[in-house]
């Protein structure tokens, strides 16, 4: 067989050469579609090749219709069909042709039958489901080919209902001898899964075997598959990480066979999705599951040394995973080698590579940008724009109150000769952002009218909106209110005595408001003035009706005295006959108000803080009375839609449309870096301006710093100094080698050397664009100004816990006895606080505990452990007896060469104990172990639905080096909830006077009729809710977060769902609660 | 990978792989602005494109220009080497493969694409594993071809 097959192939390329030119094709000369070809080329106009197309298309039509056709002669002309509709004309009529074509041709003819299928429908296309028949009948044919087009097909488009229908044939070719039918049969369910996941639910043992299938192609193919399920459950595959880890390192080590080598690289898309598995496997992972690919990872890096494109893009995957995963030190010194090498290559696509890792990493390791500063001055002034938009995307993420200014005036240089529509309204909002949270105010409000001209009316209506919310709601300084305000009223009046007529419409509408609300501010300026100017706009033929409505309600606020109330008649005159229903009705309010000065003050009151309750409480009285009468319950417009769109279940995953909490935080908060607390994980789910978001809507005065880059050129020594010297403060268990260490790095970095003229420029660029970054204040880059507040301060349980670490080595290695004593706790002790910047400061301070989760505050308080003499030690284990408490289950948290750290925590009245131990497990062979209890209260400030507590051991050994290991330990909301117990007539009153609620629709356990009854009980039990009272179909939940942060829930049975709504004075807490509620149900 | 175009330097479509399902007009639509912007670049410029909320990773061959959409996570280099692969493919099969041979026997080059990815993921990465399966089809075709050409037009062979 291979014999013919190679004779034919050899065939094949003489035979196709006759056809290299046009015209004289072998093929072409005798086929139709050749002529039709061949008459498109000689064609002149777009009107004559639609006259040609046409005639061709009614030709097909005609020939396909009739009855005479032969299979052979439908497949020709399913050929050119699909060549017509490539040309981008519409021909439906074959579609059906088509699908006949794969029923009834023989093998060849199905082939193209097949394919015009899958070109011509999409896989909601209605005449699909006549295809169904024809898979089925080839996925049993004993041809091969044909199988393995059924199954082509297959993995391509099918109707999502009709899996069923084919799912165990599918299933069974699993089994197939051939590899080809196996890897394709892996494929149809990869998609599938894709489409329906639950219809593949069962099978998913099978893609294990899939997993372990001999052949590497099918194994390849299952990996779809798994990365697939991963990305949307990682821990529900930890347990696959060693055998992934197994693959990879056999595929690196050039186990497969030579097939598979892509220029002398073995299998490179096989090592590149498995590295991404491991990546995916290895976010937020708390180091057990990292732990086992560090060597593999090596390896690849190591291997991955060709200069060959495609070894740069397994290295660069190598490297994102090595930022994803739990971090370790020389691994992440590899990398960022790595990402140098890319970012200073001559090749343009490495470049960019190597700035698009920059952007990602560039929050974990800012000194890293600090490194290639002159690279990322030289890319902003690139000639191609990609590298000049991934630049600024890089720039923004390491915008600072001292670099701001400089990084705005490079955004807006961009956006002025950007022509794309898409990068102008996703740069206009970036800066937006940073414009508001840096106000000088005249450099605010000069901004935002750039962003305004230049965003036109494409950019997103709520950057108009904060932007006025904003200026309406103020800061914190009067003074400075009036300031921005009279300066945008400055501003505006000077634009509109311009050309008004050129600005954009949302601009003249911002325009109009803050006229009309503030022009007062500015004594010389009289109304009249201004609403002249304001009547010009509405004059002019541009302005759209929506924006002069805005500009009749500016005048509305503005019309005073005789001049003014003039110019307001006039106005109101002209549009009280409009033929615009809300024109006409605002001309007619300006008339009457105009009229009325003692109503319009009251109406339109001048400068009084308007209150806007935007939970409507007010209509809490009339909303309980609708549903005691019956009344449904509120849903979002989105859930409504969603309801609608799968009316059976209900969407076991809308939490990030119906949940305002990001879970974002996850996505980059996945390494325990201390860094990562200046990730304030904001409102929006958008994980690319995932450390902006933070509070966008209000300003942030404090902290800002007002006077930019005196700095000058930051030569790459200086963040070195810096942080050494902020190390100092508070360590004295700085060790003589460290000093050394950071004298040596001191060396290493190179003295600045007298730079030629031209470069001057560039240095001060430079200087501007990366000031702030060397010291800390990079950590806390956008969110939050202000220094963390976490810290916590433990006691020493007995006197023998502060013995020095080597002593109670030594002490343990004569005594086997006296284990309580031995306790390691003895640099522990110090309280010392908060994120250290890079790895390779760690050690120089003792444990400390941070929440990893930037939204979070975790208020680590003193700890009364007094009382219970908390150790126990047993064989080959630690337990933490607490006399009579409940506790939660020991969790290993980290564990290197000689010391272990478990945690659990036990649930008081008023705070969750965190319990710690620490246990020496060097002398574990000794039958003795030093065992360290150390216990926390934690309450939560504000509430999430995970909080995370970050810290890190550091110790002595004996020999005087030491040592440090990095924890994080991840607690539900659940732990800190606490029942609440009030009586039906005190849970009524307090429901009214709470403001922040959500509601949301959750599925009932069970069907009977107890079913509330049973999904409450489930919910008390689960997250300790006190159940107030079951009325018929309703019910009424309490608990608390503090003694003072009660959370109300009202639950009732509605369509076979509980309607849940849940209302509490804390914002947050609610929504954080409503996914506990969730998660519970569903894991019930 | 969301699609695939092959487009020569004049901007005429020459084959075109959905991987999401879209409507006609959105297709059209995004063939249109795709193939204009990707023209409009200078040789020397980086071959990866921000497009929407997409990625276009592009490279030219000859006269032809073929032009892939991933997602932002997806590997960009990666890419690059998923349609120079193909380019090899398209290669051996038609032995050094020109745009002709394209324009002429699309199907053919849709049949070797469906074997080199399937529902927009890299199927089989061996060369001689998709060369083997679109040839144990072609067999059939060709033998056939050439039996019925014999019997039209002896004088052929």
């Amino acid at each position: 067989m291979s014999d013919v097959v190679e004779k034919t192939l050899t065939a094949l390329p003489s035979l196709l050469s006759l056809d290299s030119q046009p015209g004289s094709a072998k093929l072409s000369s005798t086929s139709k579609l050749g002529n039709l070809i061949r008459g498109i080329t000689e064609l002149t106009s777009k009107h004559e090749e639609e006259k040609l197309i046409q005639q061709e298309l009614a030709s097909i039509k005609e020939q396909v219709s009739s009855p005479n056709t032969s299979m052979r002669q439908m497949k020709e002309l399913m050929v050119r069909a699909i060549y017509c509709e490539m040309l981008g004309y519409e021909a439906s009529f074959s579609y059906i042709h088509a699908i006949k074509l794969a029923q009834q041709g023989t093998a060849l003819e199905k082939r193209v039958g097949y394919l015009a299928v899958s070109l011509f429908l999409n896989e909601s296309h209605e005449l699909l489901l006549l295809l169904v028949n024809t898979v089925l009948k080839d996925l049993q044919s004993t041809n091969l080919i044909e199988v393995c087009m059924a199954l082509t097909v297959v993995s391509q488009m099918f109707p999502k209902d009709m899996i069923p229908a084919i799912l165990p044939l599918v299933e069974e070719k699993l089994n197939h001898p051939k590899e080809i039918i196996r890897r394709k049969a892996v494929l149809a369910l990869y998609k599938f899964y894709l489409i329906a996941p639950n219809q593949v639910q069962h099978i998913h043992n099978k893609f294990r075997k899939a997993l372990c299938d001999k052949d590497p192609g099918v194994m390849t193919a299952s990996l779809h598959i798994y990365a697939q399920m991963i990305q949307e459950k990682p821990e529900g595959y930890k347990d696959l990480a060693a055998s992934f880890v197994a693959i990879l390192k056999q595929v690196v080590g050039g186990k497969l066979p030579m097939d598979f080598n892509y220029h002398s690289v073995p299998a490179p898309w096989l090592q590149i999705q498995l590295l991404r598995i491991l990546s995916l496997l290895g976010k937020n992972d708390q180091r057990y599951t990292s732990e086992i690919m560090y060597e593999v990872l090596d390896e690849s890096l190591r291997r991955a040394e060709m200069n060959h494109n495609i070894t740069y893009a397994i290295l660069y995957e190598c490297v994102k995973c090595i930022y994803t995963i739990h971090p370790k030190s020389d691994l992440l010194e590899k990398a960022a080698k790595c990402i140098g090498n890319f970012v200073l290559s001559p090749k343009i696509n490495l470049k960019y590579l190597g700035l698009k890792a920059l952007t990602y990493v560039v929050q974990q390791d800012p000194k890293l940008a600090l490194q290639h500063q002159m690279t990322i001055i030289e890319c902003l002034d690139h000639p191609d724009l990609i590298i000049k938009r991934e630049t600024l995307e890089l720039l923004f993420r390491i915008t600072n109150a001292q670099n701001v200014t400089v990084i705005v005036e490079k955004m807006l240089d961009f956006l002025r000769i950007s022509e794309d529509d898409y990068t102008t309204i996703d740069l206009v909002g970036k800066v937006a952002e940073l414009a508001e949270k840096y106000p000088s105010e005249c450099w605010f409000i000069e901004t935002m009218n750039t962003v305004f001209s230049v965003g036109g009316d494409m950019m997103q209506p709520d950057i108009p909106n904060s932007f006025l919310k904003l200026l309406s709601e103020g800061f914190d300084s009067v003074e400075e209110d009036k300031k921005l305000r009279l300066f945008a009223v400055d501003s505006y009046v000077s634009l509109l005595q311009g050309e008004p007529d050129k600005l954009p419409q949302r601009f003249l509408q911002v325009i109009s408001w803050v006229l009309g609300e503030y022009s007062y501010l500015k004594e010389e300026l009289q109304p009249a003035a201004v609403l002249r100017l304001l009547a010009k706009l509405l004059d002019t033929k541009n302005t759209s009706s929506e924006t002069k409505s805005w500009i009749l309600m500016a005048m509305t606020k503005l019309c005073d005295g005789e001049a003014g109330v003039s110019v307001a008649q006039e106005v109101s005159e002209t549009y009280s006959s409009s033929l615009d229903t809300v024109l006409r009705q605002r001309a007619h309010e300006l008339q009457y108000l105009s009229q009325n000065p003692e109503l319009r003050s009251k109406v339109l009151p001048r400068d009084a803080g308007l209150e806007v309750d935007s939970s409507l409480s007010f209509l809490d009285g009339f909303v309980s009375e609708a549903l005691a009468a019956g009344a449904a319950p509120y849903k979002p417009p989105h859930q409504r839609q969603e309801e609608l769109a799968q009316a059976k279940a209900l969407s076991l995953e809308p939490y990030g449309l119906s949940l305002p909490i990001s879970m974002s935080s996850c996505s980059i908060a996945d390494r325990q870096s201390p860094t990562l607390l200046s990730i304030s994980s904001g409102l929006s789910g958008d994980s690319t301006d995932l450390s902006l978001k933070g509070g966008s809507t209000t300003l942030k005065l404090d902290g800002v710093k007002r006077v930019w880059g005196k700095e000058g050129y930051l030569a790459q020594r200086e963040p070195l100094e810096e942080a050494a010297a902020q190390v100092e403060v508070p360590s004295p268990l700085r060790s003589p080698s460290q000093t050394g260490e950071a004298d040596n790095s001191h060396s290493q970095t190179p003295i600045p050397i007298p730079t030629p003229e031209p470069e001057q420029e560039k240095q001060q660029l430079a200087s501007s664009l990366f000031v702030g970054l060397s010291s800390h204040s990079s950590v806390s880059l956008m969110g939050k100004s202000e220094p963390t507040p976490q810290r916590f301060r433990r006691k020493a349980k007995s006197p023998s816990s502060s013995l020095d670490a080597s002593e109670r080595i030594s002490n343990s290695l004569v005594s086997s006895t006296s284990t309580v004593d031995n306790l390691l706790c003895d640099n522990l002790l110090d309280t010392s606080e908060l994120a250290v910047p890079s790895p390779s400061l760690t050690s120089q301070l003792s444990q400390s505990l941070t929440t990893a989760n930037g939204s979070f505050d975790v208020q680590l308080t003193e700890s009364d452990v007094k009382g219970s003499s908390p150790t126990l030690v047993r064989d080959n284990g630690v337990a933490v007896p607490l006399s009579g408490l409940s506790h939660s289950e020991i969790t290993p948290l980290c564990s290197d060469q000689s010391l272990d750290l478990s945690v659990c925590h036990v649930q008081k009245e008023e705070y969750l104990a965190l319990v710690s131990c620490v246990c020496d497990s060097a002398v574990q062979e000794l039958r003795s172990l030093g065992v360290a209890v150390c216990q926390y209260s934690l309450t939560v400030k504000r509430p999430s639905v995970h909080v995370e507590v970050v810290g890190m051991v550091s110790y002595q050994l004996p020999v005087g080096t030491h040592q440090s290991v990095q924890f994080s330990h991840k607690l539900p909301l659940t732990s800190f909830i606490r029942p609440l117990t009030v009586s039906t007539e005190e849970y009524g009153k307090m429901w009214l006077d709470f403001t922040n609620d959500t509601k949301q629709n959750l599925s009932l356990i069970s069907d009977g009729q107890e079913s509330l009854t049973a999904t409450l009980n489930v919910l008390k039990k689960k997250l300790q809710l006190h159940v107030v009272e079951i009325i018929g179909v309703e019910g009424i939940v309490a608990c608390r977060l503090h003694q003072d942060q009660p959370c109300l829930m009202h639950c009732r049975v509605h369509a076979g769902t509980l309607a849940v709504w849940l209302r509490s004075p804390v914002p947050d807490l609610p929504d954080c609660l409503i996914y506990h509620c969730q998660r519970a149900l569903q894991e019930h | 990978m969301q699609f695939m175009l092959l487009f020569s330097r004049q901007g005429k479509l020459r084959l075109q792989k959905w991987y999401v399902p879209l409507c006609d007009k959105e297709k059209k639509k995004i063939t249109r602005e795709l193939v204009q912007t990707v023209l409009a670049r200078k040789p020397k410029m980086c071959s990866f494109l921000e497009w929407r909320d997409l990625k276009i990773v592009y490279k030219r061959y000859a006269s032809l220009y073929f032009c892939c959409a991933i997602e932002d996570q997806d590997n960009e280099l990666i890419t690059l080497e998923i349609i120079h692969r193909y380019v090899e493919l398209l290669d051996k099969y038609f032995g050094s493969v020109c745009e002709l041979d394209i324009i002429f026997n699309f199907e053919k080059a849709y049949f070797i694409l469906d074997e080199f990815l399937l529902g927009g993921e890299a199927q089989e990465t061996s060369k001689k594993n998709v060369l083997k399966a679109i040839e144990q089809a072609d067999l059939l075709q060709e033998c056939k071809t050439e039996k019925h050409e014999s019997f039209v037009n002896p004088s052929c062979i």
